[in-house]
Formats: structure tokens, sequence, C-alpha cells
């Protein structure tokens, strides 16, 4: 429509055609069907600013006389998207392929890079650990074993905090990751700040880089919860590694400075 | 003999051909693999081991006087036997001399007094020793006598109301971490359809060292694994049962640092199926690889006892290693555990072996290879009810073509004649599936049996064709791992991180400070008793 020749930056959902602003969307009302459940979900919907909305589906869940009722809802958005006030985490570093980043390690630590991984608190999903870290890696790209100028070592899932600190430190850690998936009661969040933390507490300015992923965490919160870099979803073990060698060679400078 | 109700009817009959040279070779490999470990695990204990007698001779509750009651009786009792006189002869002698000694008749007055430290525990010889055994006999015998009631409960109620009625049996997760909200979602899901209701653990419990007590309604990413939990929703199962005239199946998980004790506590209250793997603890939780074998053969046994059937974990292996390059890990695994569980006394219809639909979709002809796989697995397994397991390393948070490819995975448990199909979720890696995710996923499984269910009988692949050679193939990958495990040693295998990436040191993970070397005299009165109703005499 004319609105988006005039303002680039403004923009609405494209069902078929530009600024038609269709979207669908599915969600279950604990209610009977019925004429009046389907009453009650085009309100929902219209509250959600989908104007006309149109019920295009809707079944009783769970067999037998069911309180549920769940429904598939098309309609036009009403609201417009403004792209000038979008506010993303951009990544700050180049994405080094494995070659660059090894021969990156060694011009500016001219040793291997110590990583450490593990998955800290109860949480038993190493999922995403392994998958940065394990030579099979993610989405194509090998994990940081693969990596011959790094050293890494995989501590596995159910990790306490102090043990993660003292191999750390054993280690000579130049890179903590910690995934967190469970997120249940916030429990990656505490178990974040309470990384964060132990870590302050036991080694202060000399602390290793901590990076902490899943797939629940927003990126922009790193520095309100004491962390380096937080990596959201999809992350591969690329974009990990690139960010590892440019974190320690800015470190590296800081301290030559 | 009575008849099992089982999620495979009667063996599977072959449509494609496995080189029986090959077969043979792997099973006798497996055997030859497994022996020394099960050596190791005849000449040790542990302290779940020792708390599981108790819990059979009928103690249970915790200690109310520290901390928020969490410390279960069984503890207290096991770790002051153990500071006092060692493990090394089992608990039931001391303890059964003592309540002779002390004049209890009641394990928790016991209980009591060792809390309270007015208990000396001493060895008893000669006839206080006969006597303490025979008194240990009686009290363990009679928990092995509910085990056989519950066995005998499920067969008539299996009679009354009848089996689900088609295969595979459809299995469902609920999971809260609240019970009082595990059972309406679970009767809602049977009412839906679900022939399984399988009540995932909190995530921590793995590694805890004792069983918490009593009905739990908070938990991470799963409800506690409790006596009083499986009993509140195995009767919640038990009153939809008759409801919908079909058993409804309860399962629950047996790995973790309490094997033995959560595999009684099920057989005490009748739950029917238990995951319960040979090396997933190891492997994946870090649980120290001896502590793991000697817990596995204690429980297996009380499972084969409780008519219990097993799931085995191999899905795991397939979430982090390649679902292709990695394919015959399943299949050694599967035969290990296959190997563990006979000489557990589990007969072949109470081995849900595990596998997984994990081939990345991209890949060309990924179907084709999920079918031979899944073949691979009925054909060499014909009397298992196979547990399938749903796609979750490529389900991206696209939720459509996710619920393409649990369609495509149905359909592969379908025609492959699998026993026991996991439903997979679209949301599966999103979120704790909606009420209407469980819904269409019900939905979807329901369209594909029903639509495609006969298709076993015109499904004939051909003689020397992809899927054929592609399951032979695998099989002897298969062979050539068990070759290499053979000659290094299972336990070395492990340690050098033959079984995904992790390596598992036969010294390193937890629990091992929990491992005991028997000394002659151990007397385990449960085993003994199982043993000798399994024809065997009784070991080490």
């Amino acid at each position: 429509m004319s609105e988006q020749t005039q303002h680039p930056d403004i923009i609405r959902p494209y069902g078929d055609t530009t600024g038609d602003g269709m979207v669908q969307v599915s969600f279950t009302l604990p209610m009977a069907p019925g004429p009046k459940a389907e009453g009650a979900a085009l309100q929902l919907a219209t509250k959600m600013g989908l104007d006309p909305a149109m019920v295009v589906h809707a079944t009783g869940l769970g067999g037998g006389e069911s309180a549920y009722t769940f429904f598939v809802v098309y309609g036009r958005a009403g609201h417009l998207v403004d792209l000038g006030e979008v506010v993303v985490r951009e990544r700050e570093y180049p994405l080094l392929a494995a070659k660059e980043a090894n021969l990156a390690i060694k011009a500016t630590l001219r040793r291997k890079l110590i990583v450490l991984g593990a998955c800290i608190g109860t949480d038993a999903h190493t999922v995403g650990i392994d998958a940065i870290l394990n030579v099979k890696g993610f989405a194509g790209e090998k994990g940081l074993e693969y990596y011959r100028e790094m050293k890494v070592s995989n501590l596995g899932a159910q990790v306490t905090v102090p043990e993660l600190v003292s191999q750390a430190r054993k280690d000579r850690a130049d890179a903590v990751l910690v995934s967190q998936v469970v997120t249940q009661r916030d429990a990656h969040l505490r178990n974040t700040r309470e990384l964060a933390a132990a870590f302050r507490e036991a080694m202060g300015d000399h602390r290793p880089l901590i990076v902490v992923g899943g797939p629940r965490f927003d990126p922009r919160m790193a520095e309100e919860l004491g962390v380096d870099r937080i990596f959201g979803r999809g992350t591969t073990p690329g974009e990990v590694a690139s960010y590892l060698v440019h974190a320690l060679a800015n470190k590296e400078l800081l301290r030559a400075c | 003999m009575r008849t099992h109700p089982t999620p495979t009817a009667s063996a599977w009959h072959p449509i494609i051909q496995l080189d029986k040279r090959l077969v043979g070779r792997a099973r006798s490999l497996a055997i030859r693999a497994a022996a020394p470990v099960i050596s190791l695990a005849q000449e040790r204990t542990t302290v779940s081991v020792e708390r599981a007698v108790l819990r059979l001779a009928g103690l249970r509750g915790a200690d109310p006087t520290t901390g928020d009651g969490d410390i279960p009786w069984v503890n207290r009792v096991v770790d002051a036997v153990r500071a006092q006189v060692g493990l090394e002869r089992g608990v039931a002698q001391p303890v059964w001399h003592a309540m002779r000694v002390y004049g209890y008749d009641d394990l928790l007055d016991l209980a009591e007094a060792v809390t309270a430290g007015t208990v000396e525990f001493e060895l008893p010889f000669g006839a206080a020793a006969t006597r303490a055994h025979n008194a240990a006999t009686r009290a363990t015998r009679a928990g092995l006598r509910r085990i056989d009631r519950n066995r005998a409960t499920r067969d008539r109620l299996v009679n009354k109301h009848g089996d689900p009625p088609r295969r595979p049996w459809v299995y469902l997760i609920v999971a809260t971490g609240d019970i009082y909200e595990d059972i309406p979602q679970a009767q809602a899901a049977a009412r839906a359809g679900a022939d399984v209701i399988a009540v995932i653990r909190s995530t921590g419990q793995s590694l805890l060292d004792f069983v918490p007590e009593g009905a739990t309604r908070q938990g991470y990413a799963g409800t506690y694994a409790t006596q009083e939990n499986f009993r509140l929703m195995r009767a919640a199962l038990d009153e939809v049962s008759k409801e919908l005239g079909r058993y409804v199946r309860l399962t629950n998980y047996a790995s973790g640092l309490c094997m033995p004790e959560i595999a009684t506590l099920a057989g005490l209250e009748r739950l029917d199926m238990m995951l319960n793997d040979s090396m997933y603890g190891i492997l994946f939780r870090d649980i120290n690889p001896q502590r793991t074998f000697i817990d596995q053969r204690f429980s297996r046994m009380i499972h084969a006892r409780a008519g219990i059937i097993i799931n085995t974990g191999e899905d795991n292996y397939l979430t982090t290693a390649d679902a292709v390059d990695d394919a015959h890990t399943v299949t050694v695994s599967q035969l290990l555990n296959e190997t563990f569980a006979h000489e557990a006394g589990l007969a072949n219809w109470q081995l849900g072996l595990g596998h997984a639909f994990e081939i990345n979709p991209d890949l060309p002809e990924s179907f084709r290879l999920e079918l031979a796989h899944a073949l691979l697995a009925r054909h060499l397994f014909p009397e298992a009810p196979l547990k399938w397991m749903p796609p979750t390393k490529h389900m991206t948070g696209d939720i459509f073509r996710g619920y393409l490819l649990d369609g495509f995975f149905n359909l592969v448990g379908a025609l492959t004649g699998q026993g026991i199909l996991l439903v997979g979720m679209m949301t599966e890696a999103v979120v704790t599936p909606f009420l209407s995710d469980r819904d269409l996923a019900l939905r979807n499984v329901r369209y594909v049996l029903d639509a495609a269910g006969g298709l076993t009988e015109d499904f004939r692949p051909p003689r020397g064709g992809f899927i054929e050679n592609r399951a032979n193939e695998v099989l002897a990958e298969a062979v050539g791992l068990l070759q290499r495990i053979t000659d290094e040693g299972l336990l070395n295998a492990i340690a050098d991180g033959t079984f995904g990436i992790t390596k598992r040191p036969v010294d390193r993970g937890k629990g091992l400070d929990g491992v005991i070397v028997k000394a002659d005299g151990y007397d385990n009165p449960a085993v003994t008793l199982m043993e000798a109703d399994l024809g065997r005499g009784e070991s080490s």
C-alpha cells in the first residue's frame, strides 16, 4: 500500500498481498465447543488486534464431553511494525571459518585457547553444549573440538557451580561455556546469576570469559546477568568460535597496552 | 503357562533377510562383551541395592526430625550399618540380628532407634546368622509376594478391561511437576487415545542418592518419582481404564542412582513399564559405570519378577551422534541391553528396546534409511516390543514441518511393527506441549494407524534392495564395533568414549562411593529368593 512506499520503515504482515496484514493464530479456550465458544474466540482475536477475524476451525479437545476448545483463527492485524524502533543485538565480530579462527588464535594467544563447557544446576539437557562442542557440531558446522588451536573439555550435565569454578581455575580456562535448557521458574536466569557471582568472587578480573547459551535466553541480557555473552536459539559453533577469538584477542590487546 | 500382555502379539514374521551369520556373530559377541561386566556386578553391591532390600521388607517413610524430612529411613539405616560394620556382608544380617537383639518387631522402630543413636549393629555368626537370615528372608518375601500379587492383578485387569485394540501401543508423556496436575492430564490423555502414560521425572532426580517421599507438587521439567506418586497415578489410571474398557499402562524411570529402589517401588505399586537402560546413566548422567551395572542388574531382576516391560534408551545416542553414521551404535546397545536383561531374568516380551527416527530429513532417502534401521531392529529382536521414539533433533521450531515429520515417523512405526510408539510433538524443543499439541499429535497417530496400519501386509521390500542391504550394512558395522568392544573390554570401551564422544572411566563418575565389594558370607535374601524362583543357584 501507499504507506509502505512512503515509509519504507513501516510494514505489516504479508498474507497474499502487500499490506493485507493477514495472520494466523491458534489457541485453546477452557470451554466446551459450540457457538458460544466461537464467539469467545472471536472476542479474544479482536482484543489481540485482529479485525476482521475468522474462526476457521474449532474442535473439542481430549475426546468425550470436552471442556476445552481448540481454534485456528485468521485475521487482519491492524498493528504496524516500525522498523526504526526495532532493536536487536547485531553481531559485533567477524564470522571466521575454522581455519581462520585457528590462525587468529595462533597469532594473538600463541598457545591453545582453553575452553570448558558444562550444563549447570539440575539441567541434564546437554544437547546445546554438545552441539557447540562435539566434533559432530550443529547445522553443518563442526563443533569446537574440531578446532586444532582449541583445547576443549566438556564436563557434561549437572555440574555444580563450585566444581566448574575449580575446574576452570585448574585448567586455566580462557572461556567457560554454559548451556541452559530448562527454564522452569526461570531456573536458567537464576543459575546464570549464580555462575557469574561465583566466578567474580573466586577469580575477580582474572576470571575466564563467561558465555551462556540456551533457546530461551535473550542475548541482550548479558550485562544484567553478569556474563560476557549470551547466545540464543540456533547459534552455530562457528559463531561461538568467532566470538571467542574476537573477545580474547581484544582482552590480550588490552593486557598488552 | 500364563499368557503375557504384550505389545507384540506374536513374533514378527520376517520381510527382509538379515545375514544369519552376522546375527549369530552379533549375539555371541554381545554375550562375550557383557560377561566380565556381569561378573563385576555379581561380586559387588551398592547402597541402593541394600536400601531396596529394606524397602522390600516394608520400611518406608522419611526421618521427620531432620531438614525437610527428606532423608528416607532406608538411607538412615543403611548408612548406619555401613558406618558401624560395613556392607560387605549386606544390610540384611546386621539389621535382622539387631531386630532380635533389641526386641523390635517393626523396622520403623529400629530405624528410629538408629537415628537416636541407641543401636549398635554387629555381624552375627553361626546360629545367630542363620536366625537373622531366616528373619530377613521372611520379611523380604513379603515384599516379593506383594509384587507377585500386583502382577496377578495386572493380568486380571488386562483380561477384564482388555489390551489396546491395535499396535503399536500409543505412549504419551505428562509432566507438570505436580502430581495432582498430572493426574487429570493423564486421564485426559488416556481418554484421547493414549495406551501408556509416562510421567517424566524431575530433571535432577537421577542424581539424587535417595528416593523422595510422599506426594510431590513441585519438580523441574517433571514430577518426582516417589512411591506415593506412583500409587496415586496408578489408582487414577485404574479408574480411567475401567471407564474406557482398556487397561491403561503407567511408566516411570528407573535410571539414575536409585535404580534398584525405584524398580522396587514400581513393583510394589504396579507400574507397568520402566525406563531402564544399561548404559544411559553412565553416558548421559556421568554415573559411575560400576554403580550403574550393579544397580541395573538388581533393578532388572525386580522388573523381571514384576512383569514390567523395560524401555531402553538407545534413542539418546542419536540425539548427540549422527543417526546414519552411528546407526550401528544403537544396534550394539540393543544387543548389550538384551544380554544384560536376559541374565537378570527378563523375558523377550519384556524388552522394550529403544530406537529413534532421527535422520536429518534433508538427507536424500532419509525415509528409506529410517525404514531400514527400524526393520533391522524388528528382525533382530522379533519377540521384543520395540520402543519407537519420535524425531527431536531435527525439530527446528517449524511446527508445521515438524507435524509432517511426525506423520512420517508414525508411518514407519506402523509399517515396521513397532510395539510402543512414543507420540511425537510438533512443539518438541519449543515449549512444554500445549493441550492442543497433544491432541493434534494423537490425531496424527490415529490417522496414520487407521489409514495405513494394515500396510504391513503389502509392504515387502525386495531381496537385495536398498532397505535390506542397508539393514545388513548396519548390522555388519555393529558386529565390527562389538568385536572391538570384546577385544578391548566393555568398560575400557566406555572409558575411551566409544559410545558418544563422552569418555567415562570406570573409577570416575557419580555414585562410586556407594559401591561395595561383597565379602564371603554376603547375604541378600531378596536376590537369593529371586534367583531361586528363576531356577538358578545363588550367585557369589
